[in-house]
């Protein structure tokens, strides 16, 4: 069980990192000493009756400080990414069922698509130079935070559908079908729906152990109104509704019902 | 400090404050925050005969000062209910209103009788629910079909029993006096009003289940008129809901004649709402030197 709070917490950094993408740093002792790498906040815009599920892109426990990094899809994150550095934001966090981490795992692949990037870095900053990262943009206007997981990790490997950046023109499946085939310990994505339903039948074709974040619209957040409905099937093939809020927002690939 | 608590079908709450079926589950993810205790009491998520799946994904849309929702009664049936969060619920110090719903009078009939077995305080009846044997229709949208699920549930249980009623109706006054007359003990309103969002780029309706449930301070000012004609209208007690927010609008609801306030969509804005609007509530009295709550149910002076 998660131990979350709801607080207005100040701003001590915003960065725009690409076209209607910003970075921003809050000061939250608390919510960082509990936060894990998978897990959201749930951010009140002002002046709005429900609050935007963001996922925790950074945990920095000693300076007390989270990451989050979203881009401005409509009204109440575009109000959001009008925030400067000294305002403040009402979260409830830390939220959620974070993904699984292996200690002795020697090579895990995290892949991102799009905004599904920042929940990789929390990951890059627990594997190191054990993990590759994936990322997968449209093009070259939205390819966001390379430099931030190269500092982490042993390899990145950067996609786009046009071929205007990074070193792969086409989806991140390709890249990803290679290294399946080398071997690795865990996979953990985010992303669109289309690319998680791609990586989810690649993993479990391969047998590879795969952890993929979901999205839902979501009301409370924290698993009371059911409003985040995921269907799910457990071991034995029975369907079951879970809820992406509490028993998500990362699931394992074969327990989804795609 | 004024005095916050109310009787209500011999039923004493400390408070008027209510969370609202379906927003605050059983309670448990809202301990996190404070003590159970603080609130007047809990009307528990809608529960069924049987187990419940719900509506596919989206369930959610926002909609101004509001949203929809079609979540669909999800819940794992009257068995597991009274199994597994009854028994917990009931050492929290606050009164329980077990909310139930089906498709046909004898399922509503058949739930109830197994809560009347349970140390529950009271029975909400949701009749919003659409009657399979009807076709389909709410009982809570026909005065016979209303009647009828009332009296057969009020056959069931002694337990105080309160009907939930459907704004989605022509005159609310006449279903109020269907369900006092087959025996309720108090009515509460307003549930959800009928709505529908569409995503005009993908000219999809947002909720899978195409409509949904409209709540939230948008309803707020159909709430105040329906609960002030309900209150005119019948004996029994009014319990007032629909986009509460505030102490003020809880104070508001009271003086159209509510005796108690249950408060949904607003726990999602403030998970604190219910505990805040008690503490408003209190305040306003103090400023208005008004020793009791109960001294202002039904005030309200019609032009
Ligand atoms: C667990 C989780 C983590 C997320 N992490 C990030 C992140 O790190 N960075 C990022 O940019 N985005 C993230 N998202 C998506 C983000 O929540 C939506 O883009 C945002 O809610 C849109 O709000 P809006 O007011 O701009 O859009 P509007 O369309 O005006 O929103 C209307 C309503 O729909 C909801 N909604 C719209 N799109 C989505 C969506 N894709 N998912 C869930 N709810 C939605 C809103 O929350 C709001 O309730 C995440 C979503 C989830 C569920
Ligand atoms: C997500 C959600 C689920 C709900 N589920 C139920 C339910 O199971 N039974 C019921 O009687 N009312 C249900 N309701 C209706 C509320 O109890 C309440 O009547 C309505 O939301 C109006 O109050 P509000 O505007 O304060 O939210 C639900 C409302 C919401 C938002
Ligand atoms: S958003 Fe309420 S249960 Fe997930």
């Amino acid at each position: 069980m998660t131990n979350y709070t709801q607080g207005v917490y100040p701003i001590s950094e915003k960065q725009a990192i690409a076209q209607d993408t910003y970075s921003f740093t809050l000061y939250c002792p608390a919510v960082a000493e509990n936060a894990k790498p998978g897990q959201f906040v749930h951010i009140l815009p002002k002046g709005y009756g429900l609050r935007r599920p963001i996922s925790i892109a950074g945990i920095d426990k000693e300076k007390g400080m989270l990451r989050l990094v979203f881009a401005v899809r409509g009204k109440g994150t575009e109000s959001l990414a009008g925030l400067n550095k000294g305002d403040f934001m009402d979260m409830i966090a830390p939220l959620g069922h974070g993904f699984t981490l292996f200690p002795e795992a020697e090579h895990v692949v995290l892949v991102g698509g799009g905004i599904g990037v920042p929940p990789m870095l929390p990951l890059a900053a627990y594997y190191g130079s054990k993990a590759t990262v994936i990322s997968g943009f449209r093009s070259f206007p939205q390819v966001i935070l390379q430099e931030d997981l190269a500092q982490y990790c042993a390899k990145t490997i950067c996609c786009t559908e046009d071929g205007s950046a990074g070193t792969v023109k086409g989806f991140v499946t390709a890249p990803l079908s290679d290294l399946l085939r080398e071997g690795v310990n865990a996979v953990y994505a985010c992303g669109p729906q289309a690319m998680l339903k791609a990586v989810a039948r690649a993993c479990i074709e391969s047998g590879t152990y795969c952890e993929v974040s979901l999205e839902e619209r979501m009301a409370c957040g924290i698993g009371a109104c059911l409003g985040c409905a995921c269907r799910t099937k457990d071991a034995d093939g029975n369907e079951k509704y879970l809820h992406v809020c509490k028993n998500g927002p990362v699931f394992r690939a074969e327990e989804v019902q795609w | 400090m004024a005095d916050l608590s109310v009787d209500l079908c011999g039923v004493t709450f400390k408070n008027p404050i209510i969370p609202a079926s379906g927003v605050f589950g059983y309670g448990r993810e809202y301990e996190e925050f404070y003590p159970l205790s603080a609130l007047g009491g809990i009307a528990t998520k809608g529960t069924t005969g049987s187990l419940r799946t719900g509506n596919l994904a989206p369930r959610i849309a926002e909609t101004p000062a509001g949203m929809l929702n079609s979540v669909g009664l999800q819940n794992p049936g009257i068995d597991a209910f009274i199994e597994r969060e009854l028994p917990d619920l009931l050492t929290k110090d606050t009164v329980i209103l077990a909310n139930i719903a089906g498709s046909t009078p004898e399922e509503c009939a058949e739930v109830a009788a197994k809560l009347d077995r349970t140390d529950v305080h009271m029975i909400e009846l949701n009749i919003s629910c659409p009657n399979v044997k009807q076709g389909g229709a709410a009982f809570g949208t026909s005065c016979i079909m209303a009647e009828q699920v009332t009296a057969s549930v009020r056959k069931a249980t002694t337990k105080p029993l309160v009907v939930k009623l459907s704004p989605n109706v022509t005159s609310i006054t006449d279903i109020a006096k269907a369900v006092e007359a087959a025996g309720a003990d108090a009515v509460s309103l307003i549930n959800t009003l009928l709505g529908m969002r569409i995503d005009i780029r993908s000219r999809r309706p947002v909720l899978h289940n195409n409509v949904g449930g409209l709540s939230g301070p948008a309803i707020f000012p159909v709430a105040v008129r329906m609960v002030w004609q309900v209150a005119n209208a019948v004996q029994i007690p009014v319990i007032g809901m629909g986009g509460v927010s505030s102490g003020e609008d809880a104070i508001e609801l009271m003086m159209a004649g509510a005796s108690a306030v249950q408060v949904g969509m607003a726990c999602f804005t403030d998970p604190y709402a219910p505990v805040k609007i008690i503490r408003e509530m209190d305040e306003f009295l103090n400023t208005n030197h008004i020793a009791s709550v109960r001294d202002i149910i039904g005030t309200v002076q019609p032009w």
